[in-house]
């Protein structure tokens, strides 16, 4: 006879040890089901000493447990006292690995062996995955170890990396400084890793420290010698330690094979589920960060309300209060479930939502009342959110110079689709036309939501393609015109690198480039020029259609890239209805034809273009370039920028590559559509207006963004203590001048470290003097630049 | 692809530089005073007045040069205009004093004033002609890539000397240890080390390496190989040094030169007003 349990909940994080914690309060019986020999593994896994924060500040915390901003280590310590005391009934190593049956009964297989039965299932399993295990004969060695904890730990012993990835990578280097060390590496080279990842570890095999094994995979292992194929036959390692680092497989599959359904195949889908936190398959119940909460508290929060909701105790989330501030002045009027449902009714967007989506989806967003001809944004700006219009109707100046010439949208369509698409300035300004109520969505949330939610991404492409042909083509199109174009256009993507067309294709269409970027190329006496670099929202591909040629260059992406496709049919038809659009067309072909010719005659123009491509230019929205001509190294712009962020420097001068004296030192690109962001918890890195892409202080030292960016620009950093003056150092020797190391706050009692954060360039948006670093060179050396003005202007002057 | 402070803003701080001393020429060859013209005129003072403004002025850039996020010019206009304002200051200060020299503090004052331009006036020109050199010299490196290189070849050269008897091996060690990069300014600045231990083991070791048995030979060949290629990463690195030096050394004038001128100046300024 197995086991039986009314509730069994799968993971002991905050969300699933608060659920347990919460059951035994209500002395529900129950069992919390845990793969590791601990509580909370995420928490457990956080670096040594983290500052754990509990954000956002003002949601309440409605739990059994307790939780407040402290050290890793308390807040472990607490959790365990305090699940002791309840009597939570927390079975360790035991990892879930099938669920079957139906509401009022399910079998849960755990480790594969053992079925215990539980009439209800809350799946609190976090989004940390599986680590991917060596499946070899003998993997089951006991000196294989998926993690590293603390490489000082081994010393003199021979260690084997297999996997070489970036913790591949980081791991074989820090254990290299006291053992042997070899890596496996499953490509003929370093891949998909950061750059100065790659650059540590070929120069750390180059020297000889690391050793490598190329296109190698581990065939079989006996204790002690570690067999591998490679491309010459088969190898032997010998070795004291294993340290597999094959990252980890995300918890979606196994979610999916308990019956769960996702809505869509992208990553950032998330499961359905109603407001109880039930999901298709009744009984089983989804909270934390599974369900698309990435913080503690409200995971905390979820796993006492899903206790009383499976008891049937239908209580108020408690994510009220933060709805009840977003939604302000609207209280005077409704409620904020009225509110919920007056949006729902309202925006035809966001009716298919279930109503725990559409809560969710409020708490990231925005709610706007705006008085007649009030600003919602202006053309140039940098914003990517999306906005929809709840009552009320607004006017889109479509017209550059004038501004009269407006288009007018009413209640229930929604607009700003454009830059959230391209990451690149608003195309056109918005102001209220009357009073009107908006929701403003950040793009985060609203690309998960495209996502997750068929309807709303049908909407957003359709009506999206719409207004993009209009906007990067010509807004005089008429509607009826349009509906022809889009039937016949398609929307196309293109990994980096890859090629739209080539020099001597046949001209059969037109691209309408929505995000990303591309380089134009010819090939001039054997060799690859590059002449041009187009960002979105531009059109290529018009010259030879129009001319009615073969494609006179190559277009190929300078990273991953979209575009809408218009057959040369189609877009001849258009431009013979709009002689208007002709002429512009005329125009900017002669622009290009003359460009062509002065970087045709400028090679090394184009080297550099190519170079800085490399350097991230195909995503950057501005980047910080030192004309090495000019610069007389001495780090001002370093000091600069540390004196203007509490003594940590943003940037690297002396770091990064140089190609004819354009040195790109290590510094924030403010990309388009930044890594940074994708998987910050409390959505702390944003996008202002003018483009520069900041943390702000609800930042809780994940550690995320610096894993994500791919050049290296982020750094986590303790705060500096204040310094004197700086009359009182000059004259007087006080404390540390401008760079100088400051003495660090060393008198803590206990040691620990203040919390680290993550600090990169804010392109000193608050500083009245522009960015500091460019502002504070003596030589005017280092200078911002968007890669659009660099290329059109800088470069060929 | 940028302006370098001298042509910056389509000389901008040249033209106002040049107005102002010209204005100073101007009014000097009108002015018929009585007497000797000199500082004790009224466009003497005038002059001296304007002249004191603008050393104070430039001597604040050091200040301004520190505080950060400070004000909406860029330190470029500053440096630009500081060059420009302390060139024309030649003019409008030797005006003032009517060409007037002899051995007193009024003079000092107008002697280290030189000095003090002259120092910036090389300033200005190592800053427009060694960052290029600077690039050119590393070929791509940073100085502590050079280091490290330089390191990693130390370690080589050891490991193959060993095979090759006392005196190669003491040469090499001696190489290893001794040879250094920088010194004291005038290392620095020289650039060179004539008794740089690597490239006398370089020249040892190939004459030594001639006459090594066959078995040797190999290794013989490999070492020099290895030397010349440190011997070449030490000239390197000692001429990136150089460069930097010559780009500060000239501020270890301008900077105490800019010290005493002010103090001379109030002696000037004192001393005119109670013994004139
Ligand atoms: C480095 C880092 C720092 C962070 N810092 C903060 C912070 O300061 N403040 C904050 O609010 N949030 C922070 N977060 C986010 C926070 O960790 C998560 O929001 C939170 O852990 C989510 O809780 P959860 O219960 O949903 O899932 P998790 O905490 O991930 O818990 C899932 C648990 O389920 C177990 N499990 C998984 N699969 C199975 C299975 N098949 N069978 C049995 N058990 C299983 C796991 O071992 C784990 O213990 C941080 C995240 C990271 C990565
Ligand atoms: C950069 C600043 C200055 C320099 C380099 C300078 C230099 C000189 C020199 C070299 C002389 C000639 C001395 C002589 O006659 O032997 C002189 C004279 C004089 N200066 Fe200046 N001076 C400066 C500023 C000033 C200022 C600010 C004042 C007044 C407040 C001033 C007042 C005078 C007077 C009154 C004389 C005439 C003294 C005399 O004829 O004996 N000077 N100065
Ligand atoms: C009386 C005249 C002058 C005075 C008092 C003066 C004073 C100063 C001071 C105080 C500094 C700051 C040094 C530091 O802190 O780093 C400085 C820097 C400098 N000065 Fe002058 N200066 C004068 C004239 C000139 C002239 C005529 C030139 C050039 C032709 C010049 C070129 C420079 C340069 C290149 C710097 C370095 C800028 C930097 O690296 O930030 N100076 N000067
Ligand atoms: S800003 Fe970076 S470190 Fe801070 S919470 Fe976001 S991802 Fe984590
Ligand atoms: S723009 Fe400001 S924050 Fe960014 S690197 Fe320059 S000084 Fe630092
Ligand atoms: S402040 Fe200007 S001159 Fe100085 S190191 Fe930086 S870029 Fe070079």
């Amino acid at each position: 006879m197995s086991e039986n349990y009314k509730i069994a909940v799968i993971g002991s994080g905050p969300s699933g040890m608060s659920a347990g914690g919460r059951a035994a309060e209500r002395g529900v019986s129950h069992v919390v089901l845990e793969r590791s020999d601990h509580l909370s593994d995420t928490i457990y896994k956080y670096q040594k000493g983290k500052h754990v924060m509990a954000t956002p500040e003002v949601l309440p915390l409605r739990s059994s447990m307790t939780f407040g901003a402290a050290k890793r280590e308390t807040v472990l310590e607490t959790w365990n006292k305090e699940a002791q005391g309840h009597k939570v009934n927390v079975r360790f190593n035991a990892q879930v690995t099938g669920i079957t049956g139906a509401k009022g009964r399910f079998d849960i297989l755990i480790n594969n062996k053992e079925t215990i039965t539980a009439e209800s299932i809350v799946m609190a399993i976090g989004l940390q995955g599986n680590l991917r295990k060596l499946e070899i004969e003998g993997a089951d060695w006991d000196r294989v170890q998926y993690q590293l904890d603390d490489p000082e730990e081994y010393e003199d012993e021979r260690i084997v990396v297999v996997g070489a990835g970036d913790a591949g990578i980081e791991n074989a280097i820090a254990l290299a400084k006291q053992n042997r060390v070899v890596i496996i590496n499953r490509q003929g080279e370093f891949a998909r890793v950061k750059d100065a990842n790659k650059a540590l570890i070929e120069a750390a095999i180059e020297k000889g420290e690391i050793e490598c094994f190329y296109s190698a995979t581990p065939a079989r292992l006996t204790p002690g010698a570690l067999v591998l194929d490679v491309p010459q036959g088969q190898a032997t390692v010998q070795c004291d330690r294993i340290i597999a680092r094959l990252g980890a497989i995300p918890p979606r599959a196994f979610v999916e094979r308990a019956g769960i359904v996702f809505p869509s195949k992208s990553q950032e889908a998330l499961p359905e589920l109603s407001p109880q936190y039930e999901s298709n398959v009744p009984g089983l119940y989804v909270i934390g960060a599974l369900g698309g909460y990435p913080l503690i508290k409200q995971a905390m929060n979820q796993g006492y309300e899903v206790i009383e909701f499976i008891l049937g105790n239908n209580i108020k989330p408690a994510d009220e209060p933060l709805l009840e501030r977003k939604f302000g002045a609207l209280l005077q009027r409704y409620t904020v479930d009225q509110v919920i449902d007056l949006f729902r009714e309202k925006v035809p967007l966001l009716s298919g939502l279930t109503a725990l989506q559409l809560r969710e989806f409020l708490i990231d967003g925005t709610v706007h009342l705006k008085a007649p001809g009030e600003i919602v944004f202006e053309r140039n700006d940098y914003t990517t959110s999306l906005y929809m219009i709840v009552e009320g109707n607004v006017n889109v100046h479509v017209d550059p110079n004038d501004f009269s010439v407006v288009r007018s949208l009413k209640a229930g369509q929604f607009f700003g689709e454009l830059g959230m698409i391209a990451g690149r300035r608003r195309t056109a300004s918005i102001t209220a036309a009357d009073q009107c109520l908006l929701i403003e969505s950040p793009a985060r949330t609203m690309i998960k939501l495209i996502n997750s939610v068929e309807s709303v991404r049908r909407a957003v492409n359709d009506e999206g393609m719409a207004r993009q042909i209009r906007a990067y083509l010509s807004h005089e199109i008429k509607e009826a015109d349009l509906a022809g174009l889009i039937k016949g256009a398609d929307r196309r993507s293109f990994k980096a690198e890859t090629v739209f067309f080539n020099e001597g294709d046949e001209s059969d269409g037109v691209y309408l480039i929505t995000q990303g970027s591309i380089t134009v190329s010819r090939n001039v006496a054997g060799k690859n020029i590059v002449l041009a670099y187009v960002p979105a929202g531009h059109y290529v591909g018009e010259m030879g259609v129009v001319g009615n040629a073969p494609r006179d260059a190559t277009i190929r992406a300078a990273i991953d890239s979209k575009a809408i496709f218009i057959p040369k049919p189609a877009f001849l038809d258009l431009i013979e209805k709009l002689p208007s659009l002709r002429r512009r067309m005329e125009e900017e072909w002669l622009r290009r034809l003359a460009h062509k010719a002065k970087m045709t005659a400028r090679p090394e123009a184009g080297s550099i273009i190519q170079f800085l491509i490399e350097q991230g230019a195909g995503e950057a929205t501005d980047m910080l370039l030192i004309d090495e001509s000019l610069c007389i190294r001495c780090n001002n712009c370093e000091i600069a920028c540390a004196e203007t962020h509490g003594g940590t420097s943003r940037l690297d001068r002396e770091a990064g590559p140089t190609v004819a004296n354009v040195h790109v030192p290590t510094s924030c690109r403010h990309c388009e559509d930044p890594h940074c962001m994708t998987e910050c918890p409390p959505d702390a890195i944003h996008r202002s207006p003018n483009g520069e892409v900041f943390i702000d202080s609800t930042c809780i030292g994940c550690g995320n963004c610096e894993r994500n960016c791919p050049y290296g620009v982020i750094h986590m950093a303790e705060k500096e203590p204040a310094k004197p003056g700086l009359l009182s150092w000059m004259l007087f020797g006080m404390g540390s001048g401008p760079g100088q190391d400051k003495a660090r706050k060393k008198d803590k009692k206990d040691g620990s470290e203040g919390p680290k954060l993550a600090v990169k360039c804010d392109m000193c948006k608050d500083q009245k003097s522009g960015p500091a670093c460019v502002a504070s060179c003596p030589t005017g050396a280092a200078f911002r630049v968007s890669p659009e003005a660099f290329f059109s202007g800088h470069l060929t002057r | 692809m940028q302006e370098s402070v001298l042509v910056y803003r389509n000389f901008l701080y040249l033209k106002v530089s040049a107005a102002a001393a010209g204005a100073s020429l101007f009014a000097y060859v009108w002015h018929t005073p009585l007497g000797q013209p000199n500082g004790g005129t009224w466009l003497g003072y005038t002059l001296g007045v304007v002249s004191l403004g603008i050393v104070i002025w430039l001597a604040w850039y050091g200040i301004r040069k520190r505080r950060y996020g400070v004000g909406r010019a860029r330190l470029e206009d500053w440096l630009s205009a500081h060059v420009y304002l302390g060139l024309a200051l030649v003019v409008i200060a030797t005006l003032h004093a009517g060409f007037q020299v002899g051995w007193n503090v009024h003079t000092l004052a107008y002697v280290l004033m030189l000095l003090v331009i002259a120092s910036g006036a090389f300033g200005i020109y190592t800053y427009v002609r060694i960052p290029g050199l600077i690039t050119a010299n590393r070929a791509g490196l940073t100085l502590e890539q050079i280091m490290a290189l330089i390191a990693e070849l130390h370690e080589d050269c050891r490991k193959v000397a060993v095979t090759l008897g006392d005196e190669i091996n003491e040469l090499v060690q001696r190489s290893a240890e001794e040879s250094h990069i920088g010194g004291n300014v005038w290392q620095q600045l020289s650039g060179r080390d004539p008794l740089c231990p690597t490239a006398e083991a370089l020249v040892r070791v190939r004459a030594i390496a001639r006459d090594l048995p066959q078995a040797q030979s190999e290794n013989g060949r490999k070492l020099v190989l290895l030397l010349a290629r440190q011997s070449e990463l030490l000239g390197q690195a000692r001429r990136d040094v150089r460069f930097k030096a010559l780009i500060d050394v000239w501020l270890f004038v301008h900077v105490p030169m800019t010290l005493a001128l002010l103090a001379a100046l109030a002696a000037h300024v004192v001393s005119v007003f109670f013994y004139w």
